[in-house]
């Protein structure tokens, strides 16, 4: 028995240097924790309870992730309008509309439109943490964090400056109950907690440490991303996992919960080779950065995201339901009834909440209708499957 | 006889004098984690030593099942099809995929016994 795939996590990036480590790694240790590489780091696919057990975990109380390996960079210059202006030329989101305290979902694009990595814009509150965390603070993914600082540093003008912070971890508390557990960890900042609305943020004090929490997530569930100072992010995580509510899960739960919530992951569902609209996400790209907005376009890649938008792409990302309990999985093709190929699964593993196997793949504009049927080619056979809407499960964030 | 495990994470365990039940290791459902799904070879189908006679994939990860010897696939286990989380449950038992007539009982004399595989997963 050997593996002949592995489709959650993502590969990992190979590397001759060790693996870097959290500074929860010890912790995970401590609790059982399935340690393997990812994007260079060496982080837990799962605990001794088991992936399924962690993700249902997730979608029923609340689950702790470890997600310190993702980058965090600070953005610093002359002011908040300057800095949000700068970024403007970057990326497709509206950041000089960023109110304070909030956050936002956007791409790095090339000039083909491709996506080079996506990430999470926040402004912090002037002064939040001591200023830690600079005029605009980003959240990007770990493999690509090298390559998102020197597309900053090249694409920033000069007194506008990128720092990744090395000294700070971040923990994701994701489920329906996360937020009262976390509240329950930090009676102080209860008020400030149960106020925050999706993709808003606080400075709170949990546990004795300077947080930013974000009303966010990767799991489609209620829930924060915490970010905290190294130093003190076992204490905080240990607090944490003393509340009956909570459990710690891994990587491979996280993988499951964000496609059933239908939500891109750089690698597979994203790369440069597909736009920001093939992949369903023009909802992140504000009527003020297109066509006839005040500030539209400006950002690489502007011309084919306008394109697409008033033609349509060629193709499109669309969740798919097997009709048997084969996986399907990252990187099988996909035909259509007469034989011909239509494109390609991207993700795809046996759903813990909907007890069928999903995936999310490319096709062909013509076959992306909902309800149509496809054949994914899994081990030489066509296994039929269902175009299905995204998410396979209703996002629960809170929003009002 | 007793068991003997393969470097691929199998264990066959002879029946009578040519025909043996194959499963996966206790080491080879922690690494895959929670097993979903089991693709089991045809009743009646041969296989050579070392072929792939079937799949077993996990939440996280699809991984071919090989023969630990020559033989003709006798019975499936219909149960495991049913439910893939016995070969986390109980792999050495209840979870067992396949049974085989062999085609050279001596070849299982070829393989690990209790206490190599043990040194090898120890590694």
């Amino acid at each position: 028995m050997t593996a002949a795939s592995d489709s959650a996590p993502a590969p990992a990036t190979p590397s001759p240097v060790e693996p870097q480590r959290t500074p929860l790694h010890g912790l995970h240790q401590r609790l059982g924790g399935k340690i393997v590489p990812f994007a260079g780091w060496a982080l837990p696919v799962s605990y001794p309870q088991g992936q399924v057990a962690e993700h249902r975990h997730a979608r029923t109380a609340a689950a702790l992730f470890d997600v310190s390996h993702m980058g965090q960079v600070r953005l610093d210059g002359p002011g908040f309008k300057a800095i949000a202006t700068a970024l403007e030329a970057l990326l497709p989101a509206d950041v000089l509309g960023l109110a304070v305290g909030k956050q936002r979902y956007s791409q790095f694009t090339t000039a083909e439109a491709g996506v080079v990595d996506d990430l999470m814009i926040a402004r912090p509150p002037e002064g939040a943490l001591g200023g830690v965390l600079g005029s605009v603070f980003l959240v990007v993914n770990a493999s690509n964090a090298d390559t998102d600082l020197a597309l900053l540093r090249a694409g920033l003008p000069a007194g506008i400056t990128a720092t990744r912070l090395h000294d700070r971890a971040l923990l994701a508390l994701q489920g329906p109950e996360a937020v009262a557990a976390l509240a329950r960890v930090a009676p102080g900042a209860a008020d400030t907690l149960n106020a925050l609305r999706f993709m808003e943020g606080a400075g709170v004090e949990l546990a004795g440490a300077a947080c930013w929490v974000v009303r966010s997530g990767y799991t489609g569930e209620d829930g924060v991303e915490i970010s905290v100072p190294a130093d003190q992010a076992v204490a905080l995580a240990e607090a944490l996992l003393a509340d009956a509510a909570v459990q710690p899960a891994g990587l491979g739960a996280r993988d499951t919960l964000r496609l059933e919530a239908g939500l891109c992951l750089h690698g597979h569902e994203l790369d440069v080779s597909i736009t920001p609209i093939e992949a369903g996400l023009a909802w992140s790209i504000p009527k003020v950065r297109r066509a006839g907005g005040a500030r539209a376009g400006g950002y690489p890649g502007a011309a084919v995201v306008e394109a697409q938008l008033r033609e349509g792409p060629a193709r499109r990302r669309v969740g798919l339901l097997a009709q048997e309990r084969v996986p399907v999985r990252d990187g099988a093709a996909l035909h259509d009834a007469a034989g011909r190929p239509v494109g390609r699964v991207c993700s795809g593993t046996l759903s813990p909440g909907v007890a069928q196997p999903i995936a999310m793949a490319y096709v062909e504009a013509a076959c992306a209708a909902e309800g149509s049927t496809l054949f994914a080619q899994v081990r030489g056979r066509g296994v039929p499957v269902t175009v299905s809407a995204l998410p396979f499960v209703p996002h629960r964030y809170r929003r009002a | 006889m007793s068991r003997k495990f393969t470097a691929e994470h199998e264990w066959i365990e002879p029946t009578d004098a040519n025909t043996a039940t194959v499963g996966i290791t206790v080491h080879a459902q922690d690494a895959l984690g929670d097993v979903v799904y089991v693709d089991l070879p045809e009743v009646g189908s041969h296989h050579d030593q070392g072929a792939v006679a079937g799949v077993v994939e996990s939440v996280k990860a699809a991984a071919d099942l090989y023969m630990p010897v020559s033989g003709t696939v006798i019975e499936v286990n219909e149960a495991l099809r049913a439910d893939p989380a016995l070969a986390n449950r109980d792999p050495l038992a209840e979870g067992w995929f396949f049974k085989v007539k062999l085609d050279d009982a001596s070849q299982l004399d070829a393989l690990m016994d209790a206490t190599a595989y043990e040194a090898l997963t120890a590694k």
